[in-house]
């Protein structure tokens, strides 16, 4: 079913199965601006793959082609062994992969019980006039989702905010919140934008467990953009390094480390 | 509950099947998970038991091992005790937040067998230090959570273990009947590590006689019943709350309730609505505390009502309670008073149905404990040790008194020395120090007398103990006046905005003090002042913030010098500390008091500071983080000077 089939160990013993989604020569353009310049990459079932780079690098276009918002010009987007039709968000959210956005957006007004719940839309097949009068198929659905739900905020230590409006939390918490409402999906890969941006560093710390613990308890796929480059080089396994649109670097957090192309475009480096 | 029962009552395990016999049905635990209370009625929990003790006997568990407990409250873990002490092992519950090191020494010092934890995080401490632990067999832990990937031999998952020991049981449950039928009065039922104010933490080992005498007449004392409810909140490895949560549970069949997490026991406690609640002064000081605040932030209106409303029942809700004459024009102003706000209010902080509530630890300021007796609520104080199985005072219905901490508790001889030291003998008193008999001998004397280090004294009109402080630390200052540190200490803490206060003086010219603010008090306070800080230091050595400080210092001043025993221990110089004291950088103990001789090592610089007349102290300070790292932050700490009263000099002499 995978072209490359076979799977490898990962150095604390995790075991990294075949390519979940790969990424063929993708070109997007807005106009004439290149966001992203033929680059292919991909995604193996069970790993946790980041995508860094310095500001306008394209990091979060690669994300929201991956969650299909954007279709590409040019290039291929393979999933589960199969060729993507270019496709409306919601229809990838069914294939079973969920997302959180760098500017955090959750519904204010609603409980995080609520907002988490919303992510189990996918997974509601009632009728309206069924889930108005909570009755039959409506009520028994509703009682299976809030399980699923209410395990997610287990996981994610929130039942003291389980009834809180969200705009009443700090933005360390909306940050799990979005977490939460995207696990609640049951995805198979999971998408975090920018997931420990604005935070301080213990709140980045626990951040990096759940995403580590998500991972190790569900199996969850995880496509990562982040910033701080610690971070990223502690928790994923491999590791795709963007700039100006380009690929620039592709591998274990070691090998890009020491990758010249990598740290010219961290460091900076003189233009001639 | 007759005298004929209870003289085949001789263990914990007996206890059990007693109440499955007599409450099968009702329900014994409950715990909320999921967002939903699990409860399990006694047939239930008696059966988990079984299933765990099987399991223990399956891993080898032999009699008079020690089955260390380390989690946070819940029914698996309440079980976990239950099911040593039916196979004749001994539970020793330990303080959960505990750093690696103290948790080392308490498993060495036991040699304990058998680990079982709530989560990863204590897995991880024990992993840490496992090399050290010669006797620890295996670790069980009931949370699987992040630790698929470790080394299973020597872990296993609690219902794994229960599983385990249900498919043994044909093969051993008669080994089991068989421990449980040789379980007399005199053997251990649990031991206790005491937290220890000076030194290396004890272990205190308290017999099925102890425990079993000690629940009965205390839940005899208050007429508890099997319908009572409880909240299991505070930490397992505290005397108080064996007695509560285990002993008086299966010795009357009350019903065990544990909290979500312990951020959502708020909440909980509310949903539940306990009619039987204990908590630390601490935990009051933060409800009220809370209410404040909220109330701050009212509107006009409800601002009168409420003001209003207090101030009635400041006058007549503790004269109700101890049954004291009352106008009838003041009752019917105290029953509207009743349904418009003392009422909604205590709903609001989960004591509507609080038939009984008690607080100890420490003291607990007056008007804190009366604004809680106004309102309708029958606090009580009572006073007492691990070494006493709780109780030594209580103080009965009816007679509550805010400074005293009421009679001596059903069975218990109270008496005080010449150096005003107290001692006492009750069937509660404890076996022994495990492996300690010279500390042993010091504490127990032949007769069975203990002495508290508590100095105090009865009152004469009433007969009720007043406890003054710990007999090692009351002093003299130089001038010959008595110094009782503790005593000024509380005073100061009764003020909102001041979480500790650490007075020093013995053997000095005069009193100083250091003190620790209360961030929340004092945040909400800056913010509505608007005075803006960026994070604790900051706040903590504003000079708006010394100054509100050292008004009280002065209000404390002039209320101590009222004492002509103790007007020497006015406070004469003060600081505010620059950190919270903490039990993980060993200056409070776990149970939140304050390691004076390890604050006055650690401080010496500042303490030397408020001698020597210097204005400002710039100091560094180790700490150590909640993983067990270390880190250090240093700031200026200004000294300010406090106003005194002068008084006549009394000399001690």
């Amino acid at each position: 079913m995978f072209d490359q089939p076979e799977s490898f160990e990962t150095v604390d013993g995790r075991t990294i199965g075949g390519v979940m989604m790969e990424m063929k020569n993708i070109t997007l353009r807005f106009g004439g601006v290149v966001a992203i310049q033929d680059i292919s990459f991909d995604i193996r079932e069970g790993e946790i793959r980041a995508i860094i780079g310095p500001n306008g690098a394209g990091k979060s276009s690669m994300l929201n082609v991956i969650s299909g918002f954007y279709n590409p010009q040019e290039g291929e987007v393979w999933y589960k062994g199969e060729l993507r039709p270019s496709m409306k968000p919601f229809e990838v959210a069914r294939q079973g992969i969920a997302r959180t956005f760098q500017n955090i957006a959750l519904f204010e007004g609603m409980s995080v019980l609520d907002n988490v719940m919303t992510g189990r839309l996918n997974h509601m097949k009632a009728g309206i006039l069924s889930q108005a009068l909570w009755y039959g198929n409506a009520q028994r659905e509703e009682t299976e989702n809030r399980e699923v739900v209410e395990r997610v905020i287990d996981f994610l230590e929130i039942q003291d905010i389980r009834k809180t409006p969200v705009s009443r939390l700090p933005y360390g918490l909306k940050k799990r919140v979005e977490l939460a409402r995207a696990l609640a999906a049951d995805p198979k890969l999971l998408l975090l934008d920018e997931p420990m941006a604005g935070m301080n560093v213990e709140e980045k710390e626990d951040m990096s467990r759940f995403i580590l613990d998500v991972n190790d308890e569900f199996g969850t796929t995880i496509a990562l953009i982040e910033h701080d480059m610690s971070v990223v080089m502690d928790i994923s396994d491999r590791v795709v390094v963007m700039d100006y649109g380009k690929k620039i670097g592709d591998g274990t957090p070691k090998d890009v480390r020491s990758n010249k192309a990598v740290i010219d475009a961290y460091l900076g480096v003189a233009h001639d | 509950m007759t005298a004929t029962a209870s003289a085949d009552l001789i263990s914990m395990p007996e206890l059990l099947a007693r109440n499955v016999l007599k409450f099968g049905a009702k329900a014994a635990y409950r715990e909320k998970e999921f967002g939903i209370w699990q409860s399990w009625t006694w047939s239930e929990a008696a059966e988990q038991v079984e299933a765990l003790a099987l399991g223990l006997l399956t891993l080898g568990a032999a009699k008079g091992d020690h089955v260390a407990i380390a989690g946070r409250n819940r029914p698996y873990l309440y079980w976990t005790m239950l099911a040593a002490q039916s196979i004749g092992a001994v539970p020793v519950p330990i303080y959960q937040d505990s750093v690696g090191e103290e948790l080392a020494y308490v498993l060495d010092h036991c040699n304990a067998r058998f680990l079982v934890v709530g989560d990863q995080e204590q897995v991880d401490k024990v992993l840490d230090i496992k090399d050290n632990l010669k006797s620890l067999q295996q670790i069980i832990y009931l949370d699987a959570r992040g630790m698929r990937k470790y080394d299973h031999s020597k872990l296993s998952q609690f219902h794994k273990l229960q599983d385990a020991g249900r498919a043994a049981k044909s093969e051993l449950i008669d080994e089991l009947a068989d421990r449980q039928a040789k379980l007399t009065y005199d053997d251990t039922c649990v031991m206790l590590y005491t937290s220890g104010t000076t030194g290396r933490p004890k272990g205190v080992v308290l017999s099925n006689r102890n425990v079993i005498e000690t629940s009965k007449s205390s839940a005899q004392f208050d007429g508890l019943v099997s319908d009572e409810e409880v909240v299991a909140y505070l930490p397992m490895a505290w005397v108080g709350d064996y007695i509560f949560s285990v002993g008086q549970a299966l010795w009357t069949g009350f019903c065990v309730n544990c909290p979500e997490s312990p951020e959502t026991m708020m909440t909980d406690l509310r949903e539940i609505g306990p009619t039987y609640y204990f908590a630390p002064p601490r935990v009051f000081e933060n409800q009220l505390t809370d209410v404040m605040i909220r109330m701050e932030d009212a509107g006009r209106f409800k601002k009168w009502m409420f003001h209003k409303s207090m101030a009635l029942a400041k006058k007549v809700g503790p004269e109700l309670l101890n049954g004291h004459p009352v106008s009838t024009m003041d009752r019917v102003k105290y029953w509207l008073g009743d349904k418009f706000i003392y009422g909604p209010l205590k709903n609001t902080l989960g004591l509507s149905r609080v038939r009984i509530g008690y607080t100890a630890g420490e003291a607990i300021g007056p008007e804190l404990f009366d604004f809680y007796r106004s309102l309708g609520i029958n606090l009580k104080q009572l006073y007492g040790q691990t070494e006493a199985t709780v109780y030594i005072t209580m103080q009965p219905d009816g007679e509550v008194l805010a400074d005293t901490v009421g009679v001596p508790a059903p069975g218990v001889e109270v008496r005080v020395g010449d150096n005003g030291e107290i001692y006492y003998r009750s069937p509660g008193v404890f076996v022994e120090y495990f492996n300690n008999p010279e500390s042993t001998a010091s504490t127990k004397d032949k007769d069975g007398w203990v002495a508290t280090g508590d100095a105090g004294f009865f009152e004469e009109n009433n007969g009720h103990l007043r406890i003054i402080d710990r007999a090692k630390d009351v002093g003299k200052i130089k001038d010959g006046r008595m110094f009782a540190p503790k005593y000024v200490e509380n005073k100061l803490k009764f003020f909102p905005n001041i979480l500790e206060a650490v007075v020093f003086g013995n053997d000095r010219e005069f009193c100083t003090a250091f003190i620790n603010i209360d961030l929340n008090a004092v945040g909400n306070w800056a913010e509505r002042n608007n005075i803006a800080y960026g994070g604790y230091q900051e706040l903590s050595q504003h000079s708006a913030v010394l100054e509100m400080i050292k008004s009280h210092v002065e209000e404390t001043n002039l209320s101590v010098a009222e004492d002509p025993m103790l007007s020497g221990c006015q406070v004469h110089r003060f600081l505010v500390l620059h950190k919270e004291l903490d039990a993980d950088d060993g200056e409070l103990t776990r149970t939140r008091k304050v390691r004076r001789r390890i604050v006055e090592e650690k401080f010496s610089d500042l303490i030397e500071g408020l001698y020597d007349g210097s204005e400002r102290v710039a100091t560094t300070t180790e700490v150590t983080y909640e993983d067990g790292r270390k880190g250090s932050i240093s700031a200026t700490l200004e000294m300010r000077d406090a106003a005194t009263v002068a008084t006549q000099r009394i000399a001690a002499e």
